[in-house]
């Protein structure tokens, strides 16, 4: 079991990693914690991401410089899958601009009722 | 021209987007004409990509010339080309519509607020017409940040209410992501079409049925399916309301849209039915959404959130015929993405006229509207009798699949409820009508009086999308054959 569990470790910290997000965006009062529970969420997300495209003892997936000679046969198990890394990327982006919005919003309500936290504002909607 | 149709329908509104707010910085007033002439042009590239599916089949289109299972493929047949004909129609009619409402609920935003309403159109063809899992991601991101942005603007609580759609939306689309994670695990592919030739040899596998379980929970969230709806009320109550009305009926069809997609594309059929046995349970969900939804609008006092819940049950009948997985149910919710979608669109139009003319929206305060705003409450009873479901009617012929599909499935009880919540339906749309038409006979209270409400019409612009939106309702009841024996019935995919 021990064996099982830390020769996966990444995922597991994902996992544990997204239920801290998923605790804190769901059971936080806060507002500002919420928005941090978010982005710890998607955090995990990537780092499951990340795993998957990694291996180990694998080399960059550059053709020129990682296996020297151009007439060589490409063997595609040295390399590490960059794919998922590069999906990542993009998921950054869309994270980031998550956060803007987000943030932007909490702006907008912190203005209207001058607190963050959510129940006094629920109150002050009603 | 032709052959570029499919990325001209995306980037059109994308380009658009972006010089909006360098036209509105020098001049506020040709924003309006501008996203018009954007979405005309798009609407016109859907209708030639639904006029080429029709005549030669299904459009491939690469992006960058790389080939499918690498590069991020375009790909329009029946289903996609009805839905995105659907999305670019209603956007156009809503921005028709927005002209004034958005005048008197944003004067200072406009060019900021017509740049984001042109991304969230681009996120929702975006969804639509791509072949790519993760590109879909993407789509859906960019049609829910706008989303957030929107309905962030609207009236007291939007903020509130935006942010907790923020949340919930997160949850969403981080799940869609993972089960495309788990799914790209388990096949090294993205691609939709490769996905479909390389899954079932995995089906047994448990890394599929988890990114299955993430997938369509992800959506349904997206969708606000009956118990993930929880953002839903709030958010498209207090948004503008030509927000609303862009938002209501597009979001909800296009994820019904992506929910038809990953069931019965990406997986085959037999996969959501007998491996992993997911359309029984989510046509029980959907039993339950209609009636919930029902239940919760005839509660309200508020026309908007009346509509909202009507929404939730609409959204139950969209899942329901997904759910019901036979070719009358299929029908049935492909037909339904039309109709609803017109009928949403209509409702939310129409409430927004009234909030325009009359400042409220509570129901008891309607009296004499039909002497104030005549053609606007014709409509609204039009639309009504549709989502009661009252021929010829459109709403009438998709409850028809619908029912069929239960009989043929026979689930007497699902039949049951469809019925039964176009009782409620009634109850629902006659009650507002009652407050609208009849006048209230008191005694001591003089008749006369009650006649001299000066008429006080919605403004054209507003009005002329509530009625051809209309006639379409009614147009699509009497076409409904011709449009499932040249569209739907190849839609609907090929083994049932």
């Amino acid at each position: 079991m021990i064996d099982f569990i830390v020769s996966k470790y990444n995922y597991w910290i994902y996992i544990v990693l997204m239920m801290i997000g998923f605790y804190a965006m769901i059971g936080k009062r806060n507002l500002i914690k919420k928005i941090i529970g978010m982005n710890i969420f998607q955090t995990a997300v990537i780092l499951f991401y990340v795993s998957i495209g990694c291996k180990r003892g694998g080399t960059l997936p550059i053709l020129e410089y990682a296996h020297g000679h151009a007439g060589e046969a490409i063997q595609a198990s040295a390399y590490i899958n960059p794919l998922p890394h590069v999906l990542m990327l993009t998921a950054i982006v869309v994270m980031v601009s998550t956060l803007g919005v987000a943030i932007a919003i909490v702006i907008m309500i912190y203005l209207k009722y001058n607190t963050l936290e959510e129940d006094e504002i629920l109150k002050a909607v009603k | 021209m032709i052959e570029q149709a499919p990325v001209l329908i995306v980037v059109i509104p994308l380009i658009f987007a972006f010089i909006t707010p360098l036209i509105g910085w020098r001049r506020k007033e040709l924003c309006y004409p501008w996203i018009i002439l954007a979405l005309t042009l798009s609407t016109f590239c859907s209708v030639i990509a639904l006029l080429t599916v029709i005549d030669t089949g299904v459009i491939h289109y690469h992006l960058g010339g790389w080939l499918p299972p690498w590069g991020i493929e375009y790909v329009v047949d029946y289903l996609s080309a009805f839905v995105l004909v659907i999305v670019s129609f209603i956007s156009l009619t809503v921005a028709v519509y927005s002209k004034k409402s958005v005048e008197q609920e944003l004067p200072d935003k406009i060019p900021y607020f017509y740049t984001i309403f042109l991304l969230q159109i681009t996120g929702f063809l975006g969804i639509v017409v791509t072949g790519d899992m993760f590109n879909l991601f993407v789509f859906l991101e960019i049609a829910s940040l706008a989303g957030y942005a929107l309905i962030a603007v609207g009236e007291e609580g939007a903020p509130m209410a935006s942010f907790k759609y923020v949340i919930m939306g997160t949850i969403g689309a981080s799940f869609y992501l993972l089960g495309v994670g788990y799914l790209y695990m388990a096949t090294g592919s993205l691609n939709m079409a490769d996905l479909a030739s390389l899954l079932p040899d995995l089906y047994g596998s448990k890394v599929v049925l988890v990114a299955f379980t993430f997938l369509i929970v992800g959506v349904a969230i997206k969708m606000a399916l009956f118990p993930l709806h929880g953002w839903l009320p709030d958010a498209y109550e207090k948004a503008p309301s030509s927000v609303s009305a862009l938002l209501a009926p597009l979001m909800t069809k296009v994820a019904a849209y992506v929910m038809i997609r990953i069931m019965f594309t990406v997986f085959r059929p037999y996969f959501s039915i007998e491996v992993f046995p997911v359309t029984t349970i989510l046509s029980w969900i959907a039993a339950a959404a209609i009636l919930y939804g029902a239940l919760m609008a005839l509660a309200q006092t508020d026309l908007k959130r009346m509509f909202v819940y009507v929404l939730i049950s609409e959204v139950g009948y969209l899942v329901l015929g997904v759910g019901l997985a036979n070719k009358n149910g299929l029908t049935g919710t492909i037909l339904h993405i039309l109709n609803d979608a017109f009928m949403v669109v209509a409702l939310f139009m129409i409430v927004g006229a009234i909030v325009y003319r009359c400042g409220t929206r509570e129901i008891s305060q309607f009296r004499n509207l039909h002497r104030k705003m005549p053609f606007t409450m014709a409509a609204f009873v039009i639309v009504g009798l549709s989502v009661v479901g009252i021929p010829p009617t459109c709403g009438f012929f998709s409850k028809w699949y619908l029912i069929l599909g239960a009989v043929d499935a026979s689930q007497w009880v699902l039949a049951g409820v469809l019925v039964l919540s176009s009782l409620l339906n009634a109850i629902l749309f006659f009650r507002v009508i009652e407050y609208a038409y009849i006048e209230p006979r008191n005694g001591h209270d003089s008749g006369g009086e009650s006649l001299v409400v000066a008429r006080e019409e919605a403004p054209l612009s507003m009005l002329i999308p509530i009625i051809s939106v209309t006639a379409g309702v009614v147009l699509f009841g009497l076409l409904s054959g011709r449009i499932i024996s040249t569209v739907i019935q190849f839609a609907i995919p090929a083994c049932f």
